[in-house]
């Protein structure tokens, strides 16, 4: 690092010694009378300074392109990651043509055209062929860019496939809160933002009986690799951003407007762990839409295993009811029977609690799956 | 109207003393109405605020580039916001970075830029006495000084000033219990800006009305400089534009205050269901960037204004492609209006809405590139004399171009999907837009300085002061484009939290470092500028020989610009090393019937009309009755 600051001290520290070098030039040019063709002051180190920095500009740019590139992009563990780290790099290259030429020519003609005594510049106000060439060129090679950005968003954005694995997420300040369908029926049930607690933190509706075997978990999210996962999205309090940098995976989570995101992920986290040789390797999920003091660390780990080893973590986890069978409640009384399943005898509710569970259900709710 | 004229010829010096009579000091260069007045007050503004801005943003490098430094040393300052161990409270950190950016837009690049040039130079260079409106003009002032002032004090807040970002979306910002920067600081942040957007659209009324009607003898559309075109497609944006923002403004007021639900909907926060339901908070996002996304544009051109009319003075050629530039500037302007949804790939608006801005956006690189390349082939076989003027316009040029092409990945909504809202983002605007601007206005200060002050700045420093900030500008940014590929978030406090952001670490002390030498090397200018207004060599009437109208006036113009009748113009203002003429540049004001040598056929015959011009006298406020 050292080495770097001192690179740029160093960069700096000559500038200084050429300007104040120069300086010294045009005080003394001060004193002689100036007359009209005589070259403007500086004009000649200037004219230099323009080719020193294309060529420093040019090694460094390469040289701390190289230098960077072993971080750039996180290794892409979905199908549609792939897919635009492949466009990114695409878009990339063909945008790196126009940059390198049109600096190019600028600091180039401003090195080759600088004053000189005596020379007259070329009076050339138009040429229409020329400007329709430059108008053309990039239209082409935005209508190409635009085409493959297209598909692949159309693709991306399109709607789940039918055997998706549906996996909730809610944001709040300042952490991530997961909840799963459950192993009985998989189906996420309703919510409704007003239910919610400081146990029920994602306001489950329990009249729903899609709800009774849901299950929640605040610091670790798992997926099955090699399948679809559909993440629906939601907020609680501020606007969030769900961002799973391996996965290319990011969009907002909206109070009141709940968003999805699709994806395959193919890598678990121990082929990653073995790819990237790091035994510690964690996916993560990050925020990326400012939402307070605690934005910069809401963070909740992400697993990707194969097929039974997820199963068997659901199959591990307690339902939401398990975990609060004071819950029961609030269950509606017809469908207390089938929400007791798998529940401790012992927590059977009293009977007259029935009637504000009955009430408290009245409130209108939001299907889960809109 | 000559008819006119020679009736009131009798009472025309009764007319003009009434003109000279001595103001008292608070209306020469306080309360003011000439533009010139109006123009200085309004660069000398956002000079100030742009030292504040910039400092801002060092102390956050600080924080993101050495996060173990110890800060003490800044608690004379900021008290309380830096903990007993030195370290920049959270809280704080993103009041800095939301400050930043609504002064460096708003105050900085909206105000002192299109404010300091429009008013300057739009009189200046049609022909004008004054704006259409001097009280309005000098209203659009000090709505911005009020502005100014009521976002100042946010700055002294206990609980801080507004922090959600400079966007400031709501629920975040309409919640004071969401954050303690969306209490007292949001709610002065919404009257501030409320304050600036009267201050816009009084100060864009009259820059569109002075252009279309204030215009002297000769003075048609076809021969404006490409400045007065710039500020008045920027004026006619911001004028669309502000409007919008002003009311998701007052929407977002009424949510903050009066209890309605036009953002929100569906909040638990602080163990507390909220009774709102109904609003969305992507209304907010569509109204804001719907402002948001012309701003960059009223920013960003009269940056090109300027640059185009500096380059082409100094390279001593016509500027190339003159109908193409202003074709292209509309073509700019037009998209600027329909594309603001490109910021929103990822809110969960429509997959559709989402190919069709991206559609809409990449287009907006075709007049960009036109504009690229009629500046470079502007730069071919000139004869460039390197003021500072012309080196921070070059850099201008450069940094549009490298900051533009980036725009095109992120306009590209499947490859916004990694890379929203990360440093690739920051980097990209602060190419295009943030730096690309204020090069736009450097050139123009170093341009016209000798205009507006009389004096000239030294040219040694001024080329000195552009080197350092160009390396330095491109120092920070490039790297930072490495950062966001690699996945980092913006408005992160610190990096530590996550695996993914364990790197780079050297990186970003480098970026820090170059943005501290960037940010010396403005003193630089500051002293340039501020010495030279008072010790300054007097400048000549002409100094870099240019064709605009401006440089006809006394060296420092008085009250109504010209001494005796405003010239006539014959020509367009880029009469630069003409084949033939004796001088490498014919100013506007010179007829086609005294340059024979160096006239074209098709001007042979435009001499003809040059009776007709001169007996026009509209538009000179002293020869005619109020």
């Amino acid at each position: 690092m050292y080495f770097i600051i001192a690179l740029v001290a160093l960069v700096f520290v000559v500038l200084t010694v050429i300007v104040v070098s120069r300086l010294q030039d045009v005080l003394k040019s001060v004193k002689k009378p100036e007359s009209a063709d005589e070259a403007p002051s500086g004009n000649s180190w200037n004219g230099a300074m323009f080719i020193v920095i294309i060529i420093a500009a040019a090694v460094g740019t390469t040289w701390s392109y190289m230098h960077a590139r072993e971080h750039f992009l996180p290794i892409a563990s979905s199908v549609h990651g792939r897919r635009t780290d492949d466009l990114f790099w695409f878009s990339m290259g063909v945008l790196t043509i126009p940059f390198i030429f049109v600096n190019f020519l600028i600091f180039f003609f401003s090195w080759k055209y600088q004053y000189k005594k005596g020379n007259k510049a070329s009076f050339y106000p138009d040429n229409h062929k020329l400007e329709l060439i430059w108008t053309i060129i990039p239209a082409i090679v935005m209508a190409m860019l635009v085409f493959t950005g297209w598909k692949a968003w159309s693709d991306i954005t399109s709607d789940a496939p039918a055997d998706a694995e549906v996996i909730e997420i809610t944001g709040k300040q300042f952490n991530w809160i997961v909840r799963y369908g459950g192993v009985n029926d998989n189906k996420l049930g309703n919510y409704n933002y007003k239910l919610i607690d400081a146990q029920n933190e994602v306001g489950i509706d329990l009249s729903d009986e899609n709800s009774f075997d849901d299950f929640l978990n605040p610091t670790e999210m798992h997926i099955p690799v090699g399948r679809p996962v559909l993440l629906k999205i939601r907020a609680r309090d501020v606007l969030h951003s769900v961002f799973i940098p391996h996965m290319r995976v990011k969009m907002d989570a909206v109070p009141g407007m709940p968003t999805k995101f699709w994806f395959v992920p193919d890598k678990t986290t121990a082929d990653m762990r073995a790819e990237t040789g790091n035994p510690n390797f964690k996916y993560e999920i990050a925020c990326t839409e400012v939402c307070g003091q605690g934005h910069f660390s809401m963070k909740i780990n992400l697993v990707v295993e194969d097929e039974a080893s997820y199963k068997k973590w659901c199959a591990e986890q307690s339902t939401f009811l398990q975990t609060y069978p004071e819950y029961l409640a609030k269950v509606p009384d017809n469908l207390k029977a089938k929400a007791m399943k798998g529940l401790p005898a012992d927590t059977a509710t009293p009977a007259d609690t029935a009637k504000t569970a009955s009430t408290g259900g009245g409130i209108g709710t939001t299907a889960a799956l809109r | 109207m000559s008819a006119i004229e020679g009736l009131d010829t009798a009472g025309h010096h009764e007319e003009h003393a009434h003109h000279h009579e001595p103001q008292s000091f608070w209306q020469k260069y306080v309360f003011s109405e000439d533009h010139k007045v109006i123009a200085k007050q309004y660069l000398i503004t956002g000079i100030m605020w742009a030292v504040i801005g910039i400092s801002m943003s060092v102390i956050f490098r600080i924080q993101l580039g050495m996060p173990d430094s110890n800060l003490s040393w800044l608690k004379p300052i900021l008290g309380a916001w830096i903990s007993d161990s030195g370290k920049l409270d959270p809280n704080f950190y993103l009041a800095l970075v939301t400050m930043h950016g609504t002064i460096m837009v708003f105050f900085v690049l909206t105000a002192g830029l299109s404010g300091t040039f429009s008013n300057f130079l739009i009189p200046l260079q049609i022909g004008a006495r004054d704006m259409a409106s001097g009280f309005m003009n000098m209203l659009s002032y000090w709505f911005f000084f009020l502005a100014s002032v009521v976002m100042f004090a946010s700055l002294f807040l206990q609980t801080g000033p507004a922090a959600g970002g400079w966007v400031i979306y709501p629920p975040l910002s309409a919640l004071p219990q969401a954050h303690q920067g969306s209490g007292m600081g949001m709610t002065l942040w919404l009257a501030s800006m409320a304050f600036f957007i009267v201050s816009q659209l009084l100060g864009g009324i009259n820059y569109i009305t002075t252009v279309i009607n204030l215009r002297t003898r000769g003075m048609s559309f076809d021969r404006l400089p490409l400045t007065i075109w710039a500020f008045l497609i920027t004026a006619v944006l911001g004028l669309i534009s502000f409007p919008v923002l002003l009311s998701s403004v007052l929407l977002l007021i009424f949510d903050r205050h009066f209890g309605t639900s036009f953002y929100l909907s569906e909040i638990y926060i602080n163990g507390e269901a909220l009774p709102n339901v109904g609003g969305s908070p992507i209304l907010f996002q569509h109204l804001f960037w719907f402002l948001g996304h012309p701003e960059v544009y009223i920013v960003l051109l009269p940056g090109l204004g300027i640059t185009s009319e500096v380059i082409a003075t100094n390279a001593r050629k016509p500027i190339f492609g003159y109908r193409a530039m202003i074709a292209s500037m509309l073509g700019i302007a037009f998209l600027a209006f329909i594309v603001w949804a490109h910021h929103m790939f990822v809110t969960g608006m429509n997959p559709f809405l989402g190919s069709v801005f991206m559609f809409l956006t990449l287009i907006i690189a075709v007049p960009s590139a036109v504009k690229g390349f009629n500046y470079i082939t502007t730069l071919w076989k000139g004869n460039i004399v390197f003021t500072p003027a012309m080196l921070f316009a070059i850099g201008m040029v450069s940094l549009f171009v490298s900051g533009g092409l980036t725009g095109i990945i992120l306009g590209n909504s499947a490859l916004d999907i990694q890379l929203h809202d990360t440093y690739f983002v920051v980097a990209h605007f602060h190419l295009v837009m943030g730096a690309a601007s204020a090069f736009g206005l450097f050139a123009g200060v170093y341009h016209w300085f000798p205009k507006m002050f009389g004096k000239m700045m030294n040219n040694t420093l001024g080329q000195i002061h552009f080197w350092f900030s160009f390396i330095g500008i491109y120092l920070v940014f490039i790297p930072m484009h490495y950062v966001g590929i690699a996945g980092f978030p913006r408005r992160y406090y610190q990096f530590t939290s996550y695996d993914f952001t364990h790197k780079f670490m050297d990186m970003n002390m480098f970026i820090t470092v170059a943005a501290i030498l960037s940010f010396l090397a403005q003193f630089i200018f500051l002293y340039n500028f501020f010495v030279n207004i008072f010790k300054g060599k007097t400048a000549p009437k002409n100094p870099w020989r240019s064709n605009t109208l401006e440089w006809t006036t006394p060296i420092v113009p008085g009250h109504g610009n010209w001494e005796g009748e405003i010239p006539a113009v014959y020509r367009w203002s880029y009469d630069y090393s003409k084949p033939g003429a004796k001088e490498d540049f014919i100013p506007q004001n010179i007829p086609y019937s005294q340059t024979l040598e160096s006239n074209f056929p098709h001007e042979n015959e435009l001499i003809a009309t040059e009776k007709e011009i001169e007996a026009q006298n509209f538009n000179d406020q002293f020869n005619t009755a109020h």
